[in-house]
C-alpha cells in the first residue's frame, strides 16, 4: 500500500521554480492557498484599523479620506483576492482531480496560467495602493468617475483577476465532464465537486459582465465616454444592475464552496451517509440559477421602478427556500451519527448556525418594507458577514483543518485548534451581532463618524475584533506548528476517495485510476426495510 | 434597551410589524436549530471508534415537511413587505410637495411658498408630505429612521419619498449612500410641527421658529450655524486641510485665488465668500460651495465671522 520512500507532491522538486512553473494540480491550490491568506491577513488588519476608529465618535487613529480607504480596501481585497478565488481556486484546485480519481485537472497548464493572472491581477491592485481608491468595493458611479483616487488601476486589476476566475471556471467544468474515473457517476459525484461545479458555471457566466462594466467605468474615467454619468448623459443606476448582475452571483461563487466542504465534513465526522444528496446537489444548481435573478434586491431604494422591485422580492424569497433545505440536511445528517467534535466539525457546526442567522437576516433585507428601512445601513454590514464570514469563511477553516493531514502529511495540535476556534467564535459575534441592532436602530454604513447614542454599540463590536484577532494568531500558530508524527493516508476514516492515497498525495495522485463500486458517502449499515 | 428608533411616520407602523414578524420567525428557527445542533452533539457523540450507525439517506416525509414550511414562512414575510411597501409608494391625494436637493455635503429644502431652508426640513403634523428630490452631484439618499423611509438621489431622473409624519419632535436624517469625505457629515433634522406651529413658521420667518438663538453671544451662535448649516462638512476649524480650506486662523490671513489676485480675508471677504462663494477661489480648492444667499441673515453671516475670528 503506502510505499514511504516514494515521493510525495511536496518533496517533488525543490526551490522556487519547481513551484512556479508547476502543473501539478495540488501545488497550484497550495499556492492559491498562501497568496489568499496573505491577502486575507492585509485586509482583516485593515478591518480591524476601522473597528479601531470606531472606538469613539469623531476622528480617533484616521482621517476621514484614510477611513474611506481602508473600508475601500477591505471590501474590495476581502471579495476580489480572498473570496472570490479563495475556496474554489485553492481547495478546488486541491481536491477535485483526487475526489472524482484524475491525476489532473483537463488543462493543467491553463491552471497555472490561471494562477499567473491571479498574480498579474493582485499585483495591478497592489500597485494602485499608491493612491488607493476611496469609493467603496462597489465603485458606484458618479463618484467612481469622479473620485481623484486610482480608480483605474483597482479595476484593472479586477478585470484580469475576472479572467483568473473565468479560466478556472471552465477548467473544472471539462475536468469535471470528461476525468471521473469510472464509475464515478454524477450521483457518486462528492457534494463539494458539485458546489465547486455549481460556482465554476457562475464563474464562466457572470464574470464576464463585471470585466465589461469595469471596462466602461475605465473608459468613462480615461476617454470622457458618458455611459454612468448623468452630466454627460449616462445613467448612473445603470452602472449598479450591470455591476449586481455579477456581485449577486458572486455572492454565491463565494458560498456555495463553502456549502461543498460542510457537505463532506458532516458525514466524516457524523459516521453517515449525507442526508438528502439529490437535494442538496441540485439545490446547489438551483441556488446557482436562481442567483442571476435576484440581483436586483441590492437596489429596492437605487430608484428602479416599484414593479421591478416586487419581482426580485419574489424571486429573492424563492433562493431562500433550496437554502433552508441544505441546512436541515446537514442537521439530518448527524441524527443517529456517531460524533467526533474534532476542530473541522466544530467549524461546520458554527458555519451552520452562524449561515442560518445569515439566511434568516436576508429575509429582513428580502422583505420590500423592511429593506426600505435597513438598507446601507450596519444591519446589511452585519447580514454580509454573517454569510461570508460565518458562511464562507468558517467553511473555509473547516476546510483549512479537515484536508490539512492530506495536504500536509501531519496533523496539528487539536486542543489548541479548539481553542481558537472558540475565540474566533465567541469574537466574530460580540463584532457583528451588535451591529444588527445598530442597523435597526438606524445607523447607516460607511460612516467615518456616528452620534453618540451608537457609541455603546459600536464599541462593543470594537471589543470583538481584539478576541478575534487573538483567535486568529493562535489558529496560523496551530496550524505553522504541526505535532511530531505522520499523519496517514485516513487519519478520520473518510470513504472520500483523497483519503486512499498518501498523505501528502504522490505527485500523479493515483498509481492506477481507480474504479468505483459505491456511493461516496457509504457509511453506516444498510437497514434492510425502513419503517 | 431600544433596538428601534422612534416610530414617527405612518410607514414605520408597517416596517416594524413586519421587522417583528420576521424576528419572531428568526429567533424561533434559531432556537430550533440550534437546540437541534447541540442535542445531537450530545445524543449522538462518539462513544466507541465503531459504532454502529444506521445508513439513513433520505426521508421524504422530513424533506417534503421543510421544504414546504420554509416555503410558507417565505411568502408570509414577502406579503406584509410587499403590502406596507405598496401602500408607501402611492402618493396621497393632499400630499404636500418638497423639493430636496443632495450636494455634497448639504440638504436643501425648497417649499412651495418659496422658502428655502437647508439641513433642517419642517413638515406638519399629520400632513402627508411628498419630497421631489434630486442630487446635485454624486448619489446620495435620503434617510430618516424615526420615519423608515429612504430613497437615493441621482442627477439625471427625480426620486420620491411620501410620508406622513404623526408624532412632533426632531428627527436625525442621514445620508446612506457613500459620497465622498464628509459622507457621514451629510446630517440634517427632520422638524414635525404642529398645525400651528407650522403655520407660524410658514408665514413668518424661519427664525420665530428657532428663536432661542436670539439671545445667545454672536461667536456663541456662529458655532452653532457652523454644524447646522453644514459648513462642518467641509472647512474644519483645528488647521486640517480638506476639501475646502480650514477657518483655523483664517481672519486676518493673505489669501491667494486662482485668478492671481489675493486680498487679505476681512469681514467683508468673509461675508463675500458666504454669499458668492465662486467669486474669489483660494488657490488649491475647487468651485463646490453653494450660496448661502437667502439661507442666512445678516445676524447669522456677523455671528459666523465672529465665530471664526475666535478661531486662532
Amino acid at each position: 500500500m503506502s510505499d514511504t520512500s516514494e515521493t510525495n507532491y511536496l518533496d517533488n522538486g525543490k526551490g522556487f521554480a519547481s513551484w512556479f512553473y508547476t502543473v501539478d494540480h495540488k501545488r497550484i491550490g497550495v499556492m492559491y492557498l498562501i497568496a489568499i491568506g496573505i491577502f486575507f491577513i492585509i485586509a482583516a488588519f485593515a478591518s480591524f484599523l476601522i473597528r479601531w476608529e470606531h472606538l469613539t465618535p469623531g476622528e480617533g487613529i484616521v482621517s476621514a479620506h484614510t477611513y474611506n480607504v481602508l473600508f475601500t480596501l477591505h471590501g474590495s481585497m476581502m471579495v476580489f483576492l480572498f473570496i472570490v478565488p479563495g475556496v474554489a481556486a485553492s481547495f478546488g484546485n486541491f481536491l477535485i482531480p483526487l475526489m472524482i480519481g484524475a491525476k489532473d485537472v483537463i488543462f493543467p497548464k491553463l491552471n497555472l496560467y490561471s494562477f499567473w493572472l491571479y498574480l498579474l491581477g493582485a499585483s495591478i491592485f497592489l500597485f494602485a495602493l499608491a493612491a488607493p481608491a476611496d469609493t467603496g468595493w462597489t465603485f458606484y458611479t458618479p463618484y467612481s468617475i469622479d473620485s481623484g483616487t486610482n480608480v483605474i488601476m483597482i479595476t484593472l486589476g479586477v478585470f484580469v483577476l475576472g479572467f483568473s476566475s473565468i479560466l478556472t471556471g471552465i477548467n473544472f467544468i471539462v475536468t469535471m465532464h470528461k476525468l471521473r474515473a469510472p464509475g464515478m457517476t454524477w450521483d457518486r459525484l462528492p457534494l463539494f465537486c458539485w458546489a465547486a461545479y455549481a460556482t465554476s458555471l457562475l464563474q464562466v457566466l457572470a464574470t464576464p459582465v463585471v470585466g465589461i462594466t469595469l471596462l466602461l467605468l475605465i473608459g468613462e474615467r480615461y476617454f470622457g465616454l458618458g455611459f454612468f454619468d448623468p452630466a454627460k448623459g449616462g445613467d448612473p443606476v445603470m452602472f449598479q444592475h450591470f455591476f449586481w448582475f455579477y456581485s449577486h452571483p458572486a455572492v454565491y461563487i463565494m458560498i456555495l464552496p463553502a456549502m461543498g466542504i460542510i457537505s463532506e465534513v458532516m458525514p466524516v465526522f457524523s459516521r453517515k451517509p449525507i442526508f438528502g444528496y439529490k437535494a442538496i446537489a441540485y439545490s446547489s444548481l438551483a441556488i446557482a440559477l436562481i442567483s442571476f435573478l435576484v440581483w436586483g434586491h441590492h437596489m429596492f431604494v437605487s430608484g428602479q421602478s416599484k414593479l421591478v422591485n416586487i419581482i426580485f422580492s419574489v424571486i429573492t424569497f424563492a433562493v431562500a427556500v433550496p437554502t433552508a433545505i441544505k441546512v436541515f440536511n446537514w442537521l439530518w445528517t448527524m441524527y443517529k451519527g456517531s460524533i467526533e467534535l474534532s476542530t473541522a466539525m466544530l467549524y461546520s457546526l458554527a458555519f451552520i448556525f452562524l449561515f442560518t442567522i445569515g439566511g434568516l437576516t436576508g429575509l429582513f433585507l428580502g422583505a420590500l418594507a423592511v429593506d426600505v428601512h435597513l438598507h446601507d445601513t450596519y444591519f446589511v454590514v452585519a447580514h454580509m458577514h454573517y454569510v461570508m464570514i460565518g458562511g464562507t469563511v468558517f467553511g473555509f477553516f473547516a476546510a483549512l483543518h479537515f484536508w490539512y493531514p492530506k495536504m500536509w502529511g501531519v496533523m496539528f495540535d487539536e486542543f489548541k485548534a479548539k481553542i481558537a476556534f472558540v475565540l474566533i467564535f465567541i469574537g466574530f459575534n460580540v463584532i457583528f451581532f451588535p451591529q444588527f441592532i445598530l442597523g435597526t436602530l438606524g445607523m447607516p454604513r460607511r460612516y467615518f463618524n456616528y452620534a453618540p447614542e451608537f457609541e455603546s454599540l459600536h464599541q462593543l463590536s470594537t471589543y470583538g475584533t481584539w478576541i478575534i484577532g487573538i483567535g486568529f494568531i493562535l489558529m496560523m500558530y496551530t496550524l505553522l506548528k504541526p505535532i511530531p508524527g505522520e499523519a496517514g493516508p485516513n487519519p478520520y476514516k473518510s470513504l472520500s476517495l483523497e483519503w486512499s492515497m498518501d498523505s501528502p498525495p504522490p505527485p500523479l495522485n493515483f498509481d492506477k485510476i481507480p474504479t468505483i463500486t459505491e456511493p461516496v458517502y457509504n457509511y453506516g449499515t444498510k437497514i434492510e426495510k425502513e419503517s | 434597551m431600544n433596538w428601534l428608533p422612534t416610530s414617527a411616520s405612518t410607514f414605520a407602523e408597517g416596517v416594524d410589524f413586519t421587522l417583528w414578524l420576521a424576528t419572531i420567525i428568526s429567533v424561533i428557527s434559531c432556537i430550533l436549530i440550534g437546540f437541534l445542533l447541540i442535542y445531537f452533539v450530545i445524543k449522538y457523540k462518539r462513544k466507541t471508534d465503531n459504532d454502529p450507525t444506521p445508513a439513513i439517506t433520505h426521508d421524504s416525509f422530513l424533506e417534503t415537511l421543510w421544504t414546504i414550511i420554509p416555503t410558507i414562512l417565505c411568502i408570509v414575510i414577502f406579503i406584509y413587505g410587499y403590502v406596507y411597501y405598496d401602500q408607501y409608494t402611492v402618493t396621497p391625494k393632499n400630499a404636500v410637495e418638497i423639493n430636496v436637493t443632495g450636494k455634497r455635503w448639504i440638504w436643501t429644502f425648497d417649499y412651495s411658498n418659496g422658502k428655502k431652508t437647508l439641513n433642517d426640513l419642517y413638515v406638519p403634523i399629520n400632513q402627508p408630505i411628498r419630497l421631489v428630490m434630486q442630487s446635485d452631484d454624486v448619489l446620495h439618499s435620503f434617510f430618516v429612521p424615526a420615519f423608515r423611509v429612504k430613497q437615493d438621489l441621482m442627477g439625471n431622473r427625480y426620486t420620491y419619498i411620501n410620508f406622513t409624519a404623526t408624532k412632533e419632535g426632531v428627527y436625525d436624517l442621514y445620508c446612506t449612500e457613500y459620497c465622498g469625505a464628509s459622507h457621514s457629515n451629510m446630517l440634517g433634522k427632520v422638524h414635525v410641527l404642529s398645525k400651528a406651529e407650522y403655520a407660524l413658521w410658514e408665514d413668518g420667518s424661519a427664525k420665530k421658529v428657532k428663536s432661542a438663538s436670539a439671545d445667545i453671544p454672536l461667536d456663541k451662535l456662529g458655532e452653532q450655524l457652523y454644524t447646522k448649516n453644514g459648513c462642518v462638512a467641509c472647512h474644519s476649524i483645528d488647521g486640517s486641510d480638506g476639501i475646502a480650506p480650514s477657518w483655523k486662523a483664517l481672519f486676518g490671513a493673505k489669501r491667494a485665488f486662482t485668478d492671481g489676485t489675493s486680498a487679505v480675508a476681512d469681514e467683508n471677504y468673509i461675508k463675500e465668500s458666504i454669499l458668492y462663494p465662486t467669486e474669489k477661489l483660494v488657490t488649491g480648492y475647487g468651485p463646490i460651495m453653494p450660496s448661502y444667499k437667502g439661507l442666512l441673515d445678516d445676524k447669522e453671516i456677523t455671528a459666523i465671522i465672529e465665530y471664526i475670528k475666535t478661531l486662532k
